[in-house]
């Protein structure tokens, strides 16, 4: 039919419409991604964009800023609430990664299997990392009261330890967040071993078992090595994840007492927001971010260079 | 010999392995659930102790009649508003954004790609100063998100998590049925609608219960967005519930309750969604 009422122009038309599309076709990938990337523009990018420049001013809502170079950078890094900050954002990143990765190793090793009861462990275990991180910090917070009527320091007293004064003291009250996030981190790296150890190979156990080796050496010739691709994912997000870390200590201490558990987050959290130094917390802020980064690409490299 | 885990503890049969067994996966229980576990109980406890967890003597819902007077339940109606909006809004990015990454060929994928990565590197908490900067003006629009449901649906609505997922996922379904589809005269929304999307729906069950848990446990957005009480979401006023003399623990406790129940209700719900989330997203990095 279309032949019939258009034969003249059948030497062009074709051509045209075959650009036409294929114009169009090159458009409708971006018509498809520009709402993610509209949304990540304006809600990641334009606010890293601002943080960077703002960490070169003084930040003076109705005055205009006052470019100051680097001494917002030089501030954060030299105050000593900033330098102990980032000192807590470590200890507590770095500790917490670990002891998340040890016990989940632990936990998954003694839960791992296809039995109906350990199911139940693993899911029961595996509660706390779905739950609303400020509810059960505040449950936590009141588990760690700290008189000897508290929660945990009843169990303490049935072991003769205590009472312990928790979140209340400046030698305990980083560490106690710390066995909360714990108790929060260490199923989720309980659940990714599981996931790995069942990607072990059987016949390798098999092999070990021939060689007449026992649970111990196949336990750290060939589960340990076939599940290192697990350790480093682990590693990263934890480690991302502890330096970070606001809600947690928000809730629990807010920093205190004394300045004890202060972290990064909740002092630029202060700084920024409350005592609008809004430059100097932009700077400590881009510290965190390069960290951040630097850690992610360090791990990277590291993963590939050990994969080959 | 059988290899069903590493240690083979499940094989271990006797009077003494099994005692032992049960010890440990108790005590495994009780430190993980228990602090739940105690919060259940004392948010249903009559008079609770002002201070800390104790058994209570009988079980009422004066708790919750009371976190009614203290508005907690406008508190977890502006969550649900959050969450409701949000997670739609996350899906349909998603699942746009997946469909272009994944079905089709074009200039600039790998830097879309990389962006997105990065994007996830960026941990919210890092950009909060910034972003409520930008929320107080969007640039080049000027409209002001503080203080609006907006503010804090917009910017949780594109996640890079997720749009890798489903990413993933929407490789795998097969060319020649899209092609067949085309053939067929289906257009490119066509296609989409009704051939890809549809075979889709595991994936989105996994960023559907991934963007809930994800949502639904946000704290610093709201915290920057909510300019007056009332748009509080139920985890930002938690904080705010704690030092009421009159009631005690009670209120907090039962406001925490239901803070934590949706996103443990949806996980036990999807759970086999959310396991493969969790690998998938891990595992792959």
């Amino acid at each position: 039919m279309t032949t019939t009422l258009s034969p003249p122009r059948r030497g062009t038309e074709p051509r045209r419409r075959h650009k036409r599309v294929r114009r169009r076709g090159a458009l409708v990938p971006w018509l498809f991604l520009a709402p993610a990337l509209l949304l990540f523009l304006y809600f990641k990018f334009i606010p890293i964009f601002v943080m960077m420049k703002d960490s070169f001013f003084e930040v003076r809502p109705f005055l205009g800023n006052r470019w100051v170079g680097l001494e917002n950078y030089e501030n954060a890094l030299t105050d000593s609430a900033f330098t102990s900050a980032m000192w807590h954002s470590a200890v507590l990143a770095l500790l917490t990664t670990v002891g998340s990765i040890v016990l989940g190793l632990v936990l998954a090793l003694l839960v791992e299997g296809p039995a109906r009861y350990l199911w139940f462990v693993r899911t029961a275990a595996f509660l706390p990392v779905v739950t609303t991180i400020a509810a059960v910090a505040e449950v936590w917070r009141i588990m760690y009261h700290p008189g000897p009527d508290g929660l945990l320091n009843t169990v303490a007293g049935w072991v003769g330890i205590g009472p312990l004064s928790f979140l209340s003291s400046e030698d305990s009250s980083l560490w106690s967040i710390m066995v909360m996030m714990i108790w929060r981190g260490a199923p989720y790296d309980m659940m990714i071993f599981v996931a790995g150890l069942v990607g072990v190979d059987r016949t390798l156990y098999e092999a070990a078992a021939v060689d007449g080796a026992t649970v111990w050496q196949r336990f750290w010739r060939v589960t340990l090595p076939a599940l290192r691709p697990v350790f480093w994912i682990l590693f990263t997000l934890a480690a991302i994840r502890g330096l970070r870390v606001f809600v947690e200590v928000y809730v629990l201490t807010n920093g205190g007492p004394n300045g004890s558990s202060e972290v990064l987050m909740t002092l630029i959290y202060k700084e920024g927001l409350q005592n609008n130094r809004f430059g100097l917390a932009s700077a400590a802020s881009v510290v965190l971010f390069l960290a951040t980064l630097l850690l992610t690409v360090i791990v990277q490299v590291l993963r590939r260079r050990q994969a080959r | 010999m059988r290899f069903d885990s590493t240690l083979g503890l499940e094989s271990k049969r006797g009077p003494l392995a099994v005692t032992l067994k049960t010890i440990l996966y108790a005590a495994i229980v009780i430190v993980f659930l228990g602090p739940l576990v105690g919060l259940l109980i004392n948010a249903f406890g009559a008079v609770p102790d002002p201070t800390r967890f104790s058994l209570p003597d009988s079980f009422s819902l004066d708790n919750f009649i009371q976190a009614g007077n203290r508005k907690v339940f406008l508190y977890l109606l502006n969550s649900f508003v959050v969450v409701g909006f949000g997670l739609l809004l996350q899906m349909i990015v998603s699942v746009f954004a997946a469909y272009a990454l994944a079905r089709k060929k074009f200039r600039g994928m790998t830097v879309v790609l990389l962006l997105m990565l990065v994007t996830m590197m960026i941990p919210e908490e890092v950009i909060i100063l910034p972003l409520s900067a930008v929320l107080g003006e969007l640039p080049l629009i000027g409209t002001r998100l503080i203080g609006t449901y907006a503010g804090m649906i917009l910017p949780i609505g594109a996640w890079g998590f997720s749009i890798l997922v489903m990413t993933e996922f929407m490789k795998e379904v097969p060319v020649e049925l899209e092609e067949a589809a085309r053939i067929d005269g289906a257009g490119e929304m066509r296609t989409f609608f009704t051939i890809i999307l549809p075979l889709c729906r595991p994936a989105i069950g996994v960023i559907g219960v991934f963007g809930f848990t994800m949502i639904w446990d946000q704290y610093v957005l709201p915290l920057i967005v909510a300019t007056d009480s009332d748009q509080w979401t139920l985890p930002i006023a938690l904080r705010s519930l704690r030092s009421d003399e009159e009631v005690g623990i009670g209120v907090l406790l039962a406001a925490s309750l239901l803070a934590l129940l949706p996103s443990i209700i949806a996980f036990l719900a999807f759970q086999r969604q959310f396991m493969r989330g969790l690998t998938s997203g891990a595992i792959k990095g």
